[in-house]
């Protein structure tokens, strides 16, 4: 498969270069959201959808800055774009399911902070994707982010019911469950090469 | 009513946010860039002093205009002036050192998003004059520098067997390379949680012997 193919960039952002778990972005929701099973996949659904709406903006942006020569601006730029993004997303989701609004609480709006959307909004700036490679590679992204965070909760889920030591509760054990995960998926790393 | 400010500066508004109120070890704030690029010291050490200064400019910054922010619009507010400094600090290590800036890559312009700048702005520099302002984020900006450091020594002097770049160890040894890849970031912050956990909870039993032994001696007497 060719580096630069449509199917390889999917599969590159979603497998073999798991924005979380090999590239560490978007660690506070992968933490922080991960403790049950449905909380964690309107998580994921929401900032991937996120993702999506502000990769295709940033596209655009970036070809408006390019023409303008305002490139310096492209981080105030972008990181807007986000948070906008995000309201928008807040917006439509307290209308059509207010349930999920209220189970995501505080952590819908910290999207915006969330390093995975303006990182790929980065990555696909700098490595020079058109729109077709864009939308594959935030499709991607936002696939990997919620197989990785449905993964952790399954985890977390099963370890409640674990005899855990009191030193490594918390955050310490699932450091190291996501360091396993991480382990695991570095076994990806000869896909589609 | 105005707020009550305290404009008291002790020793603990710069030593909380190195040791009680450490962003990494205890707050868990700003986890992308401790992970991602604690690979070896260098690339620790300059992260984490970009860090501390955007913190240090944007904290100021906020603390100077905190009468002037309209309480509705201050996220985005923050989030503005946050950006501005990253900008700034982007476009510097690009002149200084290109070496760097490419083995930091995006990870330099996503400070705007480290969670603890923000934190900060929201928590602390909105509520208190410049002076203790200053003083505060950067105890927290060499609070997560040593974070940063801990993680970037264990990882490079394991995964590598040298500090700074200086072979610490003979040619006989194994490089355990997984400590540089991705799973090492995780563990190696693991096991710092697992060790701080356990020397609290040691402190915590040594104080409550010490006073356990204490009412025996009273009962004794």
């Amino acid at each position: 498969m060719p580096v630069d193919s449509v199917s390889f960039i999917f599969l590159n952002a979603f497998l073999i270069n798991n924005f979380v778990l090999a590239m560490f972005l978007g660690l506070c929701p992968f933490l922080g959201v991960s403790g049950k099973l449905n909380t964690a996949w309107s998580m994921g659904l929401a900032t991937s959808l996120v993702m999506l709406i502000s990769s295709l903006s940033a596209y655009f942006i970036n070809e408006l800055l390019v023409y303008f020569q305002i490139e310096f601006l492209r981080l105030i730029c972008y990181i807007a774009v986000i948070a906008s993004a995000v309201q928008l997303v807040e917006m439509s989701m307290k209308k059509f399911s207010p349930s999920l609004f209220k189970a995501l609480g505080i952590f819908l709006p910290l999207i915006t902070t969330n390093c995975a959307i303006l990182g790929l909004a980065l990555f696909q700036t700098n490595k020079n994707y058109d729109l077709a490679q864009s939308l594959a590679y935030s499709t991607g992204a936002g696939a990997g982010f919620i197989l990785a965070i449905m993964l952790m909760a399954g985890l977390r889920e099963k370890l409640e019911l674990a005899n855990v030591p009191n030193t490594s509760q918390g955050a310490a054990i699932s450091l190291m469950l996501a360091g396993i995960l991480s382990l695991i998926f570095m076994g990806f790393a000869g896909l589609g090469g | 009513m105005p707020i009550k400010e305290d404009n008291k500066i002790t020793a603990d508004t710069f030593l909380d946010g190195i040791w009680k109120e450490n962003p990494v070890f205890v707050m868990l704030l700003g986890m992308c860039p401790v992970l991602a690029v604690t690979n070896s010291v260098s690339n620790a050490l300059a992260m984490g002093l970009a860090t501390t200064f955007v913190l240090l400019c944007s904290s100021s910054l906020i603390s100077l205009l905190r009468h002037l922010i309209p309480k509705e619009v201050r996220i985005a507010t923050y989030i503005v002036i946050i950006a501005t400094f990253v900008t700034i600090t982007d476009y510097v290590i690009q002149a200084v050192s290109l070496e760097l800036y490419n083995a930091l890559g995006a990870f330099i312009q996503l400070i705007v998003v480290n969670c603890m700048i923000l934190g900060r702005a929201e928590a602390y520099a909105c509520k208190h004059h410049l002076l203790k302002t200053i003083v505060n984020s950067l105890g927290m900006g060499l609070g997560f520098t040593f974070a940063l450091l801990c993680l970037g020594s264990v990882r490079e002097l394991l995964g590598n067997g040298s500090l700074l770049g200086y072979a610490i160890f003979g040619d006989s040894f194994q490089p355990w390379v997984v400590m540089v890849l991705p799973p090492g970031g995780f563990i190696v912050l693991g096991t710092w949680l697992l060790l701080f956990n356990w020397l609290k909870e040691r402190k915590i039993n040594n104080e409550k012997n010490s006073s356990n032994t204490f009412a025996n001696d009273k009962g004794v007497a």
